[in-house]
């Protein structure tokens, strides 16, 4: 990876910048520490909701100004939140990336929180969990991520309750904003067709006013130890059942990250890293597909984890075959986890999967924004450098660490099996 | 702070495009690009869904779906063992007119991308247990899809407006015509309509254009292929003569899905850019456009609601699309006839048009940033005849329409009274 400068402004604001002269473009990013897991009962959500009325104007920029003035320019922009953060970013041509610099300092203190505003949100983010609930596999994956975390707060969904998107107040939101949208709860970084020492200027002088607040909470309710798998059914419209079986995972700090995502690689194909662009790499070679997709027990699987803050979740999702039940897929399933508890694997697998982490980097590498969104992500859960180490610390896994994790993690009793069952819900047209 | 100097960054062109047609018909074009080590390959040739039978609609999209599951040189496994190990992709799938195929790889491995997609192109070999699999895959593709409110409600709205049309058909097929296709009717389909004439291939990344070419020669120079059929000619569509609407229940879903159109202008039609102009100002510009003001942020009505137009080689659709509470849907309708109603009658102001002009002309780069980006544009340009220059051309093109081009446009496509309405979701709505 090409250099990169690090700077800490005097309010706190971590700020990363890295000059890439590819195409005539630039992208910036602003990560907040704070997601769905600073979230109490009661408040579920609303971290996401914080991010739509980031979206609602300040005196500055008017709400129907903001839009416009991005898409003008030709520019895309968007936001995110997730467990452990919430980021927002604008991907511009380059003469034109000042307007998101003013834009994120401005909207970091001045949002509005119009009553009116949160009100007509309250109901476009029910409409958007509804269309989540459209989905067997939003509700089977909600089902799952309750039942695995019974303390922490990784137990509710981004979007959140509906009882508490119905209850929330404007009060609520403004609060949550001001306490942790501040300077040094954030992270800035900047990728692109730039000069750095005149970036970094105008950086500071955007930003570096906007003063320091209280160090934040960060919600913390440590889940105890699984003492038993756990087994659950969702029932709903559809022909077609799912399978889902979820594991605790390492936090994305912890050692046996690396090892579990070879692991993840040989079992069910790799998980791409890039967020734009890039693609993925097919998984029908991986041990999970020939044991359930050749054999004819499903007809696709997919495994993976996020990097988090803390102990999450490595998920297998497996769609059943027609014509089979998707306890017959857990059988072979369990199967092959046993296979690789009991035997290591061999060298050339794992030189495999870092062949393909490698492919997916480059192709990665191709798209500006992804190049930014790279650079802060893994702040929010380690550092950069976990990202420009991330291929020599694959390299550096043995046989024998994959076969560990596996005994380690894969482990029967800390598990949770969900399976959607379709019901018929009589039809017609 | 930015140099902003697009100088240095240019846009494809005659200059930079190799484009190079073979004599057995295939024309290549290529654009290196070596700012990363990797490079993406896409082509399209004629072997579409034009070609399936009703009985059997699918046949298409199933042999796409099939020629890379064991050739004469390598097995199903042996062809993704291959692939995976390195870490590159290669798929096929088909569409209406055309089936394509579109690959991304290190450089180093791009030798490999073009043994794969020749021997899936000449050699597939189909084996029986494979296709068997593979058709298992393609129904709970189709079950799922038939739970879906978006893509039920989609399927609905181009029956509609596309009845007795080909363009009225889903691509993918139904249960009952896919369960209808047999082993030795995939490998007589590839047989007859795979072949290198109308074929185009694009090749993007770290690598000369001299090397390409030599590449594609090596694998597909000698491919001939005397019965390969030429291209069905697209029967006449039948305008709709009144507003028709369509609902389908699916019980059990927490949202309904709302489209509301008309036929659109083909990707040929001089209507082509007043109308993408006139779309962005209605549905797309900002947050979704008018659409999206009305809808989603006045009313709170919706997550997502817009308009879209999907233009190819002949007529396409333009259409509102939305996602409401059940309860919402006839509201939605309304609020989406109220817009199309001014839309149609008073056009969209300088302002507007101006705006979504400068959207058109300031995202070019940023489509254009990746491999995947050029390529798509390099392949836009030879299936709709643009010419190398296009995309240095775009920006007067863009610049060119007007407001009253686009109010003509918008009238002569948009008749209220000949609308498609179809909605799909738990609760039964008015039909009419």
């Amino acid at each position: 990876m090409a250099d990169f400068t690090e700077v800490k402004l005097a309010n706190g604001l971590k700020v990363l910048l890295k000059e890439i002269h590819t195409a005539p473009l630039i992208s910036h990013w602003v990560w907040y520490r704070v997601g769905s897991k600073d979230e109490p009962t009661g408040k579920t959500g609303i971290s996401h909701w914080v991010e739509h009325m980031q979206f609602k104007g300040t005196p500055e920029f008017p709400a129907s100004v903001l839009d416009k003035a991005i898409a003008r320019e030709g520019g895309q922009w968007n936001a995110f939140t997730f467990l452990d953060w919430t980021t927002y970013y604008e991907t511009m041509p380059a003469a034109k990336i000042d307007l998101a610099l003013r834009l994120e300092a401005d909207r970091m203190v001045n949002s509005l929180f119009d009553p009116e505003e949160v009100e007509s949100e309250r109901t476009v983010i029910i409409s958007e969990r509804e269309g989540s609930e459209n989905e067997p596999l939003s509700l089977l994956g909600e089902a799952i991520q309750h039942a695995a975390f019974r303390v922490h707060p990784y137990h509710h969904e981004v979007i959140g309750d509906m009882a508490d998107l119905r209850s929330m107040t404007r009060d609520d939101l403004y609060n949550h904003y001001r306490t942790y949208y501040a300077p040094n709860n954030a992270v800035l970084a900047i990728a692109g067709d730039f000069d750095t020492e005149s970036m970094l200027a105008r950086v500071r002088e955007l930003f570096e006013p906007i003063p320091a607040r209280p160090t934040p909470p960060r919600l913390s309710r440590p889940e105890p130890e699984a003492n038993g798998e756990i087994r659950l059914t969702v029932e709903g419209p559809e022909d077609t059942a799912y399978l889902q079986v979820s594991y605790r995972a390492p936090a994305a700090s912890h050692p046996d990250f690396h090892p579990m995502a070879v692991l993840d690689s040989l079992l069910s194909g790799p998980s791409n890293l890039n967020m734009f662009g890039g693609g993925g790499v097919s998984n029908k070679t991986s041990r999970l597909y020939r044991a359930l997709i050749d054999t004819e027990l499903a007809v696709s699987v997919h495994g993976g984890s996020s990097a988090t803050i803390d102990s999450f979740l490595y998920s297998f999702t497996i769609t059943a075959h027609p014509d089979k039940t998707p306890e017959a897929a857990l059988g072979a399933l369990d199967a092959e986890i046993r296979r690789i508890q009991n035997e290591p694997p061999n060298d050339a697998e794992i030189a495999r999967a870092i062949k393909q982490a490698r492919a997916m980097f480059a192709f990665g590498a191709e798209n500006i924004t992804n190049q930014a969104f790279w650079l802060a992500y893994a702040e929010m859960f380690a550092d950069y450098s976990w990202f420009t180490t991330y291929l020599a610390k694959l390299a550096a896994v043995t046989p024998a660490d994959v076969q560990r994790v596996a005994q380690t993690w894969l482990r029967t009793k800390s598990r949770v099996v969900g399976i959607y069952l379709p019901v018929d819900e009589g039809g017609d047209e | 702070m930015s140099r902003g100097g697009s100088q240095t960054h240019s846009l494809p062109g005659p200059e930079n495009i190799t484009r190079v047609v073979l004599p057995n018909g295939i024309t290549i074009l290529t654009r290196s690009n070596f700012n990363s080590p990797s490079v993406t390959l896409s082509g399209y040739f004629t072997a579409g869904s034009l070609f399936d039978s009703d009985e059997k609609l699918g046949m298409a999209d199933f042999v796409a779906s099939a020629v890379m599951r064991g050739t004469e040189k390598r097995s199903f496994e042996e062809v993704y063992d291959a692939l995976e190990s390195v870490g590159a992709t290669l798929g096929f799938s088909a569409g209406t007119h055309t089936a394509g195929f579109s690959g991304h790889a290190l450089v180093e491995d791009l030798p490999l991308l073009f043994d794969l997609t020749s021997e899936a192109l000449r050699t597939p070999t189909f084996p029986e247990a494979e296709i068997e699999r593979l058709r298992a895959q393609l129904l709970t593709g189709l079950a799922i899809r038939a739970q879906d409110t978006g893509d039920v409600a989609s399927m609905a709205f181009d029956k509609i407006i596309f009845d007795g049309h080909p363009y009225g058909r889903p691509d993918d097929g139904y249960p009952e015509t896919i369960k209808a296709i047999r082993r030795d009717d995939l490998a007589e389909f590839r047989e007859k309509t795979f072949g290198p004439r109308g074929m185009t291939i694009a090749v993007v990344g770290a690598v000369e254009a001299g090397f390409v070419v030599e590449q594609i020669v090596r694998v597909l120079g000698d491919w001939t292929n005397p019965q390969q059929p030429s291209v069905p000619v697209l029967p006449p569509h039948k305008p709709l003569k009144k507003r028709t609407r369509k609902n389908v229940t699916l019980p059990g879903k927490s949202q309904s899905d709302v489209m509301v159109g008309v036929i659109g202008p083909s990707r040929h039609s001089p209507d082509f850019l007043p109308a993408s102009l006139g779309n962005s100002v209605l549905g797309q510009f900002g947050m979704m456009g008018r659409i999206g003001d009305v809808i989603r942020e006045q009313s709170g009505l919706a997550y997502y609601a817009y308009s879209s137009m999907s233009a190819g080689i002949g007529p396409g659709t333009w259409e509102v699309s939305a996602g409401v509470n059940p309860k919402n849907v006839e509201k939605a309708i309304n609020l989406t006839l109220r817009e199309l109603q001014t839309f149609t009658e008073k056009g969209v102001s300088q302002e507007e048009l101006r705006d979504s002009q400068d959207n058109f002309v300031g995202r070019l780069p940023l489509s254009l940033e990746s491999n995947g980006g050029v390529a798509n544009a390099l392949l836009n340009i030879e299936r709709y005849d643009l010419g190398l220059d296009y995309y240095q051309r775009y920006e007067s093109l863009v610049r060119a329409v007007t407001a009253d081009q686009v109010l003509e446009t918008a009238c002569k496509y948009f008749d209220l009274q000949k609308l498609a309405i179809a909605t799909a979701g738990p609760k039964k709505t008015v039909e009419s």
